[in-house]
């Protein structure tokens, strides 16, 4: 008999990996319900200004998207603030034609519960903003929200 | 261990864990978790029948007022947006105790006017502060009214009153362009 035998004792025994599906189809699922799709690209910077009143919007397919901020790429863009509409960028005149498209989308009833989300960089000036905003008053898409980040108030 | 020749033959999970993993990470990159929030604002309808001349006195108005360099005058007087809030409660809430501020709160009006120069930073927190008394004169009253929050009321008739009590005229000043036709 050798008195050294190879393996036995010394080779510890093998993880059992068979959990290891569980966990990872556990933290799946929790992205899946914690997390919504990305479904735009970004052209301009928006870094939201901080509000203590902000409200949760409402259904995310109640929701139309205005973007408003410097470009992401200055040296291809400039740092003018431009305004984005879907994947592209657009002029303050193409907001009507844009919301008037989005509308013929949806049902007749849900246009009225339609909102137009703005997502305004901090640094943009209130011109550009009042313009978007009259272009929408001429659509009559009256609710707006402008989008912020909470902040807590301290006091 | 003799195994039965027509068993179903046990699957190698192995892989499970790798398929998994694949999907964990799409998620992660395809997906955001912030949810959106906002001020919400109702803007008012376009009509090209101009504002009947103001009749309301000058007393129910709160004039708020932002320049380009993002100064704050409110009623005249230089003031920082965070004392904006309680000024905007103290309008509200008078009831014709101090002759500048509003006489009753149903008629009490807070006029917004900005400059175009004035930082979209600026404004929102301008909002945000006017939005806050707003909310906060209406938390208050339904508190010693009905012992809950305004936005804890389930009755329609309640939130009704407090809204007639202390309805939001936040009106903003139809934005002029200096020097164009």
């Amino acid at each position: 008999m050798s008195k050294f035998k190879k393996g036995k004792g010394k080779e510890s025994a093998p993880i059992n990996t068979s959990a290891l599906p569980d966990i990872v189809f556990m933290l799946l699922f929790f992205f899946m319900v914690a997390t919504k799709m990305r479904d735009k690209e970004m052209m301009v910077k928006t870094q939201l200004p901080q509000a203590t009143e902000v409200e949760k919007l409402e259904k995310k397919s109640r929701l139309y998207y205005i973007f408003c901020g410097p470009p992401l790429k200055p040296e291809v863009y400039g740092t003018t603030p431009r305004i984005q509409l879907d994947d592209a960028f657009a002029t303050v005149d193409d907001i009507q034609q844009f919301i008037t498209l989005q509308n013929s989308k949806k049902d007749e009833d849900e246009v009225k519960y339609m909102t137009t989300s703005l997502k305004a960089d901090k640094t943009v000036k209130m011109g550009i903003i009042t313009d978007i905003k009259q272009e929408l008053r001429k659509v009559n898409a009256l609710k707006l929200s402008y989008t912020a980040a909470k902040e807590l108030r301290e006091d | 261990m003799a195994r039965k020749g027509r068993g179903i033959p046990e699957i190698n999970a192995g892989s499970m864990a790798d398929i998994a993993f694949l999907l964990l990470v799409f998620f992660l990159v395809t997906t955001t978790m912030d949810i959106p929030t906002g001020l919400q604002v109702a803007l008012p309808p376009l009509t090209d029948v101009p504002p009947p001349d103001s009749k309301q006195k000058q007393r129910e108005v709160l004039e708020v007022l932002v320049n380009s360099a993002d100064q704050l005058l409110v009623e005249k007087e230089i003031l920082t947006v965070d004392k904006l809030k309680d000024k905007t409660k103290r309008h509200l809430t008078n009831e014709g105790k101090d002759p500048t501020l509003s006489s009753t709160s149903t008629k009490a009006i807070v006029s917004l006017k900005n400059d175009r120069g004035t930082s979209y930073d600026m404004y929102v927190q301008v909002y945000n502060e006017l939005t806050a008394a707003y909310n906060e004169v209406r938390d208050e009253y339904s508190m010693s009214r009905f012992g809950v929050e305004y936005g804890k009321l389930r009755k329609e008739s309640e939130i009704e009153e407090v809204k007639k009590k202390y309805p939001k005229k936040l009106s903003e000043a139809e934005p002029v362009s200096i020097g164009k036709k």
